[in-house]
């Protein structure tokens, strides 16, 4: 892939480690990945495949014994040479982040529009009374319903779709040019999951979006491009339409297969220990397509399509 | 052969102001030997409320439950729980649902014991049987749930509640927490096991995908009532309440109807649309 100078963020050869005492976990490895001005980039992948810690990482909210290498370019500036005081100056005013698990996000002895405001007031410099009246404006754009009581209520008179529309809100409170959203609409039942994802494909924005999800049919409905995770690594990356409706890499095909409106047929094996993985493709051991040289050689990202690449010797 | 009749379970809140929430309103449905009904209905219709009162984990304050010709409603304690190896339920969180102290192999054994049945020997070589029919293997035996993925402890849940081999199985959203790829595989196993075991089942969820592949016919929960209710295929590809057309719109791409809350009439009556296809009536 070429570096693209037009990339509000790129990363490069990001590598993430944690040092546990069964050996190096490696969460992210390599990654490469550009997101562009106004885009919805939707990461997908299981329960342990990264992604989570490449949002965390572009944030630099890892814990500190993290070993973390190469580079994450924001707006041509190296996040991860950048002093503490500067970083903090990024998070919440350039990038914002959606964390998962909306209900323990939410501080329990403090009002929702107080937290809210303390946003404001910290990145914005606006009086108490001017960030209370913004978090009341934030609470009415994520469709809060009565949102001038709702700014006074606990959050735990919030629903969990509520919650997830009041971190929005304190998401983009800073208008924000990135927002990284963590599995918005996690445990949500569908009725509510559709409002939020109406909610982000509604909500007025110059922003872009680094949307992460295991929910493959939210990923197709907001992500402009899509990019899939499996043991630490991108496997593939190109346009919604493209990965989702023809997919090139057969980690894709078989999780598109596993759904159950399209046959349930599951993946065989379960995914590595990140550990201790596979040599050559990381996929292999459970691929059905694997021919010999899979388990030696290790796959690099090919272009399948215009922008389209998939981590897979079948088209090398 | 399940038949619930009227089962109203209610809940108060409030701690100086007493409310009474009707959690499970009037609700009456057969479930067929070995069938699966699926139970559809956003977070607090009550579907989970309904499963529980069905097995009387919380007593329903009303109505009648028969299962396999038993009136479990009028049990006492103790005949309730010389009844409980024939009714189980799995539950969302696997991990929870375990005790983080116990080894599989004394978690798939605890049934076997409560309920006394067998020997050591033949618990011990009744666990090893489970383990292998859940898909696990013998290096599972001694691990505990923190030491297993979310899909492995689901398999144990399964193992332990195959155990007493039941009759009725309430499956409350067994896969909502897991990765597609691991829920194919234990919505099949589920599925497999069902039907070697002769089960049947109120499968629970709020995904219409997976109510689709689970179930026969499926029942469609709104505030405590079941306001549709038939063949899988009629109604979710020919719902007839407003209710129904929402919940499948809403797990369809495209425009999407109103979210607004529906009104809904005091004293409901139901009609049947087609055979065997029963809608509540709106106002």
């Amino acid at each position: 892939m070429t570096a693209m100078s037009d990339a509000l963020l790129e990363v490069r050869g990001l590598k993430v480690g944690f040092p546990t005492p069964e050996g190096l976990v490696r969460a992210s490895d390599t990654v490469d990945l550009e997101i562009y001005p106004r885009e919805t980039l939707g990461l997908i992948g299981e329960t342990g495949s990264g992604k989570t810690v490449l949002g965390m990482a572009i944030l630099r909210l890892l814990q500190p014994n993290t070993i973390i290498e190469g580079e994450i370019r924001y707006r041509g500036r190296d996040l991860l040479s950048l002093p503490e005081a500067e970083m903090q100056r990024v998070r919440g005013r350039e990038i914002g982040i959606v964390l998962q698990n909306s209900g323990t996000s939410l501080n329990p002895v403090y009002t929702v529009g107080t937290q809210i405001a303390e946003a404001v007031i910290l990145h914005q410099g606006l009086s108490g009374p001017d960030a209370r009246q913004r978090a009341v404006e934030l609470l009415d754009a994520v469709g809060i319903p009565d949102p001038v009581r709702m700014a006074g209520e606990y959050p735990h008179r919030f629903s969990g779709g509520m919650r997830e529309r009041a971190l929005i809100a304190t998401a983009l409170a800073c208008r924000p040019n990135l927002l990284i959203a963590d599995e918005p609409t996690k445990g949500l039942d569908a009725v509510t999951k559709r409002g939020i994802v109406d909610l982000f494909s509604e909500i007025d924005r110059d922003h872009s979006v680094l949307f992460i999800t295991h929910d493959i049919e939210t990923a197709g409905d907001l992500a402009t491009r899509v990019a899939v995770m499996y043991a630490g690594e991108i496997v593939e990356i190109g346009g919604a339409e493209e990965v989702l409706g023809d997919p090139a890499h057969p980690y894709t095909r078989g999780l598109l297969a596993s759904l159950p409106e399209r046959g349930m047929q599951p993946i065989p094996g379960s995914a590595p220990s990140l550990i201790t993985l596979p040599s050559g493709c990381r996929f292999s051991p459970r691929c059905g397509c694997a021919v010999e040289n899979c388990s030696r050689e290790h796959p690099g990202l090919v272009e399948v399509g215009s922008g389209h690449y998939a981590r897979c010797m079948l088209y090398d | 052969m399940i038949e619930v009749t009227d089962l109203e379970t209610c809940f108060s809140t409030g701690f100086i102001r007493r409310r009474v929430v009707r959690a499970v309103d009037g609700v009456s449905f057969r479930i067929e030997e070995g069938e699966t009904l699926g139970l559809v209905g956003e977070s607090g219709c009550g579907k989970t409320t309904l499963g529980r009162s069905i097995l009387r984990l919380v007593e329903p304050d009303r109505g009648r439950i028969v299962v396999d010709g038993t009136d479990v409603t009028a049990l006492s304690r103790s005949e309730l729980r010389c009844f409980r190896p024939r009714m189980q339920m799995i539950f969302q969180d696997a991990y929870t649902s375990l005790n983080p102290r116990m080894r599989v192999r004394e978690s798939v054994a605890e049934p076997l014991k409560i309920h006394r049945m067998g020997s050591r020997t033949d618990i011990d070589r009744r666990v090893r049987e489970l383990i292998e029919e859940v898909g696990l293997n013998e290096e599972h035996l001694n691990r505990r749930p923190y030491e297993l993925s979310g899909g492995q402890n689901q398999r144990v849940v399964l193992a332990r509640v195959l155990a007493l081999k039941p009759r009725f199985l309430v499956a409350d959203e067994p896969t909502s927490a897991l990765d597609v790829s691991v829920q194919a595989q234990i919505l099949n196993l589920i599925r497999d096991l069902g039907h070697d075991y002769r089960m049947t089942c109120l499968y629970i969820s709020h995904d219409l995908g997976v109510t689709r592949a689970m179930s026969s016919r499926v029942a469609v929960m709104l505030e405590g009532r079941i306001v549709e209710i038939g063949r899988t295929a009629d109604v979710l590809d020919r719902p007839s309440h407003p209710y129904t057309r929402r919940l499948v719109d809403a797990s369809l791409t495209g425009p999407c109807a109103s979210l607004e809350r529906l009104p809904l009439p005091a004293a409901p009556t139901t009609v049947e649309v087609r055979s065997g296809h029963w809608v509540e009536e709106t106002v």
